[in-house]
């Protein structure tokens, strides 16, 4: 008697357990995203992660997934540590993702050589490897809508257009204060060609990972040089003790930059009114007023599925995981008319992506009108260095200050085409392209 | 009853000093060594890619820091800048000469490394315990630094990452993206074992029982006749060794390509002490522990608990990893400092009288 009881559990258990596998391979697209919930980076981590799991949440609570096939959406978490991501990375590849999201210049770094092999395309989204721009070297990366040289360029722009045009640079002091790391130093070469080009002393002030949070003598340092303008190129813990630091030291804080993983909202509230003026680049809009926020509210977050606050839904940070996610999603869609089919895979994926065209309709049509500069992917092009904007902070939220700044893609493209050489030769035996040219029109 | 040298006469000095005199212990030395040899081709790549791999490659740093803290009792919390200087010295030397084997470059990195390493023990002749963690800790900061802040280091790309190149043996690609992971386990595999046959070798010998005179006393130790300077930084360059050419491996076949400035943090450097110390202190097997323990349970915890059905996040995961591996480090240094090494070894003695305990 006993026995058969548990013969037959067992037997039941297993063939839910088939069954349950079976209907995760038939019919779900698999999308295993990397996020970082846990160690210094974690502030900036969050927000990030929750936009996108809620978008893919409120896709398949609303439509039931995209083309009526459900979203797998699973988070994985990196700590922001390159042994983990390694071992995302894998988990993804077991799990068959379609897309592989790093969130960290290592991890992304680690993934690029094995991305053509493995068939599962990257997508590092304003971050990563700027070379990775180039299609022609990189088919299987994206790293759209900007590269950190582009954003430097922006925030000279920027610069000039307060000071009331690019001859009154001459002679001003330019500061960088960055991340001593790779991320941190990656707009220095361009900074370096626009001081020659206009004449303004640029001053570098690292800050070294261990001590993100005690910058009292960078800024002691800033000061002492009188510098005009400062850019910040930081992350996590590094941002709101910027923003705090220059406050307490008497630096206008209006004169600070960030670059646009440095404008966090909590990035600059922690300095309370002191940090009122902060300024930071972006290439999206922040607030709850658009249809998708709306219904990712609706469809998730009043149904307690969302990990977030609902305050916090809205937030830069979180807007640019939906960003990032409706962007995929529109990848998908691609992916699913181009090849035909609804359950598509990495290569079909890759081709959605090169495919992309996110015109103005295309944002109105997801829900996010005027949400973001369009912008059009190619096959020689994985980045379109799309149009960044300068907004500030007012104690509360961020507010619009600038209209659309075009980087110089001149000035940059050159540069990276060269790196993307460089890369391909660096790494002998890097494969010529021969995947065919996705044709977008 | 089956864990017992009745019978097995040492007829000779040789078979006295050997490494392991009980027959079984030799069995078995065999049969893992034959079960580390199959293991690639059963388990699944994803077993593969993100334990045995990095298993092998951070149990030779592991061993290294034992031979320093374990045996010679000098405490170092630098070892993760050694094995970044091994992996940038590894990194650098096949780009300038890429016609040399990758293999032999993996194991002249450890020099490079070594070199530091004696540079760094310098105070160790001054200093000891606390300070001298200190001394390390700036060694390591010194060298993170550097690796960001020197661009000849990375061949000035403009990622400051290094990208380990496509490099064979026979033919076969054995680091770089298109090797075989099995490829990259086995060459793995050599080092480890060879390391350890080098280690093992060491600590049993002159130098080995010179190393731990030391630890144990060292003004003895120096009325003995040992020369402290010569103990102290030949302990500090074999560890620094051992160090560098984990790095190597971690970079060039295990990750494949990284920005090293941040691998090679003080966050690592502390879990090859916790390893050490989890595993058990002055013991090879106790390394392996270790090491097993600091790689395999946090992806055993994040992946295997949900494959089993109990639902916890990685964050979660992540976590609660941080607190069994403070809570067992300080359980273990209050009532058991020989480590997961020690457990090991008295099971051993218990199965030696089994079954008329005494």
């Amino acid at each position: 008697m006993m026995f058969k009881k548990l013969a037959l559990s067992a037997t039941v258990a297993a063939s839910v357990l088939t069954a349950g596998f079976a209907a995760q391979a038939q019919d779900a697209i698999n999308f295993v995203h990397n996020t970082y919930r846990t160690g210094a980076f974690s502030g900036s981590g969050i927000p990030v992660g929750d936009g996108t799991r809620d978008y893919f949440t409120m896709l398949n609570n609303r439509d039931g997934g995209i083309g009526g096939v459900k979203i797998n959406f699973e988070e994985c978490e990196t700590a922001y540590d390159t042994r983990r991501s390694v071992e995302c990375y894998e988990q993804g590849k077991a799990k068959n993702t379609v897309l592989y999201v790093p969130w960290s210049t290592g991890a992304t770094l680690a993934a690029i050589p094995r991305a053509h092999i493995d068939k599962i395309p990257i997508f590092s989204m304003g971050y990563g490897l700027s070379a990775s721009a180039v299609g022609d070297v990189f088919p299987w990366v994206f790293n759209m809508p900007i590269t950190y040289w582009d954003g430097a360029n922006a925030f000279i722009q920027h610069v000039a257009q307060q000071e009331g045009g690019f001859d009154k640079l001459k002679g001003k002091t330019i500061g960088l204060l960055h991340l001593d790391a790779p991320f941190g130093k990656e707009p220095i070469p361009i900074l370096e060609a626009l001081a020659k080009q206009h004449g303004f002393n640029l001053k570098l002030y690292p800050v070294a990972p261990a001590e993100m949070q005690n910058q009292s003598s960078v800024w002691l340092t800033i000061r002492r040089d009188r510098t005009d303008w400062v850019y910040n190129q930081g992350w996590g813990a590094m941002n709101p003790t910027a923003v705090r630091e220059a406050a307490r030291g008497g630096f206008p804080v209006n004169r600070l930059v960030g670059v646009w993983w440095a404008g966090g909202d909590d990035d600059a509230r922690p300095a309370g009114d002191a940090g009122k003026g902060y300024r930071a680049l972006n290439w999206h809009q922040t607030g709850a007023n658009f249809p998708v926020i709306q219904d990712i509210i609706k469809h998730v977050v009043d149904r307690g599925q969302s990990l977030s606050a609902k305050e916090k839904v809205g937030e830069n940070l979180y807007n640019r995981g939906v960003y990032q996610a409706i962007i995929i999603a529109e990848a998908i869609k691609n992916a699913q008319a181009i090849t035909g089919k609804k359950v598509i895979n990495g290569e079909d994926m890759r081709r959605g992506l090169e495919a992309l065209n996110m015109t103005e309709a295309k944002w109105a049509a997801a829900g996010a009108p005027a949400f973001a500069s369009p912008f059009r992917v190619t096959c020689s092009d994985h980045n379109s260095q799309s149009a960044v904007y300068v907004m500030e902070w007012d104690g509360k939220a961020w507010k619009r200050l600038s209209a659309d700044i075009q980087p110089q893609k001149e000035q940059v493209r050159p540069l990276l085409e060269e790196a993307a050489k460089a890369f391909a030769t660096s790494n002998a035996g890097w494969p010529a392209r021969t995947e065919a040219c996705q044709n977008n029109s | 009853m089956f864990y017992r040298e009745t019978g097995q006469f040492k007829t000779n000095y040789t078979d006295d000093m050997a490494i392991f005199p009980i027959r079984q212990d030799r069995i078995g030395i065999a049969i893992i060594l034959a079960i580390a040899l199959i293991l690639p081709f059963v388990v699944s790549e994803f077993v593969l890619k993100t334990i045995l791999l990095p298993f092998l490659a951070l149990s030779v740093a592991v061993i290294g820091l034992n031979i320093l803290t374990g045996y010679t009792g000098l405490i170092s919390l630098g070892s993760a800048g050694f094995m970044g200087v091994g992996a940038y010295a590894c990194y650098k030397l096949t780009t300038i000469f890429p016609e040399v084997n990758i293999i032999i470059w993996i194991f002249a990195s450890g020099f490079f490394a070594a070199a530091v390493g004696v540079f760094f023990g310098l105070p160790s002749l001054r200093i000891k315990g606390l300070y001298l963690a200190v001394a390390t800790l700036a060694a390591q900061f010194f060298l993170q630094w550097a690796f960001v802040r020197i661009p000849w280091l990375f061949n000035y790309n403009p990622s400051g990452a290094i990208e380990v190149p496509l490099r064979t043996l026979f033919g076969m690609p054995i680091t770089g993206p298109t090797a075989e992971l099995e490829v990259k386990y086995l060459i793995c595999l050599g080092f480890v074992i060879g390391m350890t046959w080098l280690a093992s070798n060491l600590v049993h010998g002159r130098i080995g029982r010179s190393w731990m005179a030391v630890r144990d006393m060292d003004i003895a130790a120096e009325l003995m006749g040992i020369k402290l300077l010569n103990a102290k930084l030949l302990a500090f360059a074999v560890s620094s060794f051992f160090c560098g050419v984990s790095g190597a491996l971690f970079v060039f076949l295990y990750l494949g390509g990284a920005e090293a400035g941040t691998e090679f943090a003080i966050r690592l450097s502390f879990l090859i002490l916790f390893a050490v110390i989890i595993g058990g202190t002055g013991s090879m097997i106790g390394s392996f522990f270790g090491t097993a323990f600091i790689v395999a349970l946090p992806t055993i915890l994040k992946f295997g608990a949900p494959a089993i059905g109990i639902a916890i996040t990685g964050a979660t995961a992540e976590k609660i990893v941080l607190m069994i591996i403070g809570a067992l480090t300080i359980y273990l240094l209050i009532v058991e400092p020989h480590g997961l090494a020690r457990l090991w070894q008295i099971m051993k003695q218990k199965l030696r009288v089994w079954p008329f305990p005494y």
